[in-house]
């Protein structure tokens, strides 16, 4: 069972979209605005800015500020967006999310902007593999990584209406469309793509779409991959992961993030809890080499090719018929 | 202390009406006194918070007394004569905000709130207990009159630039005060607000340094010197003010005058234990707790 298929056909920088709904948002509502630590440019605020220039507060480059700024204009009433790159944004102000915001309470949307290693080659201090852990760290703070531009303006409208502080991942680098037209987002529910028998594919953001074409691969030899899209990393779908469990018996868990604590840790930990299965976490292993985002991607393995190998080598370790 | 009858620990807390209405009079009675009337008005109000501190910290069995102490009438000039607040609406959108950085002289700020009846004074009997909503840390969601959660240092100033930032978003003048220790300046956070506030031109924000000299070891001046301090606010563009921190005409002074264009930074001059003999400058009663002997003293003093 496959969704209808998806809008929008290319590759597509995630910030774009996230860009133009940002200043939608902020039409309608008067409470938006956008808190940045001088990326301007890098955070896409620059249409923004022009249209909305005394509602864009930027702090400099001084993300502790910026995030306990953002706590103050959510008490005076507003509905701040941060937007920054995501290792300084949750490295540099780690605290100040836990204490500003979420222990707070006060709802503003944290957006990480160019996650995991979408600044490639300016190498391992620019990249974001641990976001995703030290965020899932943090009381009941969701979690979220969209797949792709439609997903990511659906994140954006939910987050904004729920009233409660968030953290969503914003990528860079580009992707194809993936989610079903007009699907909107959840917290807490996961999106099944594609259905199967023999193995689950559990995927988020840049990955999601190198999880289908594995599942195709997986297919010519007689593998039937399920492919599900968790971008609510937390809350997990409890529900879908587990059924995928039971019904296929074996899950591969790929994410741009470090292999600890991520997407791989957030299953592991349901499924060894509740219905334990042979599980494959595949990620990011360490501090990167130097090179380009696609380059990196590969040298990790985190490809359609790489994703159908585990999968196979998986399901040979456990002699799964 | 007075044990509240049947109330449980866990109980949230609710405005105590009667507390409030004697505290509106208080306030009617101050804006109508002369100078030396208003000075005995707040001196008494800061002597009742100051037992309440000593009181309740005895009876928690933990706090920070000496930095209760020395923040006392800071708070006191601030909730009995200044801040436009009121507590039967705690979400009132055009309050003034009121920020408590060295959160852990929260003690301090709840005897201070339920003086203005916020809740009444029988639940600091309350604090630190198992489930209770009066943490050794303030938590907004629990306590009315608190604006956020802090604790860790060096948080207050940067949530306040941004309630500072709110106010003229929305073209409103209400203000925000802040209050920080000295030891608190050694946090680099607290100098990135800084240099906001002025940047941005903040006048409706104040920053009150309880500036006692004393930290958790030792001197700040043998951990970690600040000074020269009035020098470093001058050069991130704010307003100074150097007074004594225990003079209530100084603190209203300071907290009423206009700085226009630039944020100001009071820098109070306090000793830290202020008002019981034996805990003044003395950097063991940082969070010692006192004996019943030493507390059955301490009451002494303060209602001589």
């Amino acid at each position: 069972m496959s969704k209808e298929a998806p809008s929008a056909p290319g590759l597509h920088d995630c910030r774009v979209a996230f860009a133009e709904e940002l200043i939608a948002m902020a039409r309608l509502n008067p409470k938006v605005l956008a808190v940045c630590n001088d990326s301007v440019g890098s955070s896409n605020l620059v249409a923004f800015r022009q249209e909305f220039p005394d509602r864009l507060v930027n702090v400099g480059i001084a993300e502790q500020n910026m995030v306990g700024v953002a706590a103050g204009l959510a008490n005076g009433g507003f509905l701040p967006f941060v937007c920054a790159a995501s290792p300084f944004l949750t490295g540099r102000a780690l605290e100040q999310i836990k204490a500003d915001i979420v222990y707070s309470n006060f709802p503003v949307v944290l957006c990480g902007m160019s996650p995991g290693m979408a600044y490639g080659e300016l190498g391992p201090t620019h990249h974001s593999i641990e976001d995703l852990a030290w965020m899932r760290a943090i009381g009941t703070l969701p979690v979220i990584v969209p797949a792709d531009a439609a997903e990511t303006r659906a994140a954006m409208r939910w987050v904004a209406a729920s009233g409660r502080p968030a953290f969503l991942r914003i990528g860079r680098f580009k992707v194809p469309s993936v989610t079903p037209e007009g699907l909107g987002f959840e917290l807490g529910k996961a999106v099944t793509l594609r259905d199967g028998r023999d193995v689950t594919l559990i995927a988020i953001g840049t990955l999601v779409s190198r999880a289908l074409q594995a599942a195709e691969l997986l297919a010519a030899q007689g593998v039937q991959a399920r492919v599900i899209n968790a971008a609510s990393v937390k809350p997990l779908d409890v529900e879908t992961v587990l059924r995928a469990a039971r019904e296929t018996g074996a899950i591969v868990t790929a994410e741009e993030a470090i292999v600890y604590g991520g997407l791989g840790g957030a299953v592991a930990e349901l499924v060894s809890q509740h219905h334990p299965v042979p599980m494959h976490i595949l990620g990011v292993p360490d501090l990167a080499p130097t090179g380009s985002t696609e380059f990196l991607l590969d040298h990790f393995g985190l490809t359609a090719e790489g994703i159908a190998q585990q999968s196979l080598d998986l399901l040979a370790r456990f002699r799964k018929s | 202390m007075q044990q509240p009858n049947g109330v449980a620990a866990s109980a949230p807390l609710t405005l105590d009406g009667e507390g409030n209405a004697r505290w509106l009079q208080r306030r009617q009675q101050f804006s109508a006194a002369d100078a030396s009337t208003r000075a005995a008005l707040l001196a008494s109000a800061a002597r009742g918070v100051r037992a309440d501190v000593v009181r309740t910290i005895r009876s928690a069995g933990l706090g920070h007394i000496g930095g209760d102490l020395s923040v006392t009438d800071i708070l006191v000039t601030l909730f009995e004569a200044v801040l436009q607040i009121d507590p039967s609406q705690p979400a009132w959108p055009a309050r003034d905000r009121f920020i408590l950085s060295k959160g852990h002289c929260a003690a301090a700020l709840y005897a201070t709130l339920a003086s203005c009846g916020f809740f009444s004074r029988e639940r600091l009997a309350h604090f630190a207990a198992p489930l209770s909503p009066l943490n050794g840390h303030p938590n907004r969601q629990k306590i009315p009159g608190v604006e956020t959660n802090t604790g860790p240092l060096g948080h207050g100033l940067p949530v306040a630039v941004g309630c500072a930032s709110a106010s003229k978003l929305a073209g409103a003048n209400w203000r925000t005060f802040v209050v920080l220790g000295d030891g608190e300046l050694q946090e680099g956070s607290n100098w990135e607000a800084a240099m906001c506030a002025s940047h941005r031109k903040l006048d409706t924000l104040v920053a009150v340094i309880d500036r006692n000299r004393l930290q958790q070891g030792a001197s700040t001046a043998d951990t970690n010197e600040l000074e020269p301090l009035a020098d470093k606010w001058r050069a991130f563009g704010w307003d100074v003010q150097s007074i004594d921190g225990h003079d209530p005409a100084a603190l209203l002074d300071a907290f009423t005058t206009p700085h226009p264009g630039r944020p100001r930074a009071v820098i109070a001059n306090t000793v830290k234990g202020k008002g019981v003999s034996f805990m003044e400058n003395g950097v063991e009663w940082h969070h010692k707790v006192p004996s019943a002997a030493q507390v059955e003293a301490a009451l002494k003093e303060l209602a001589a």
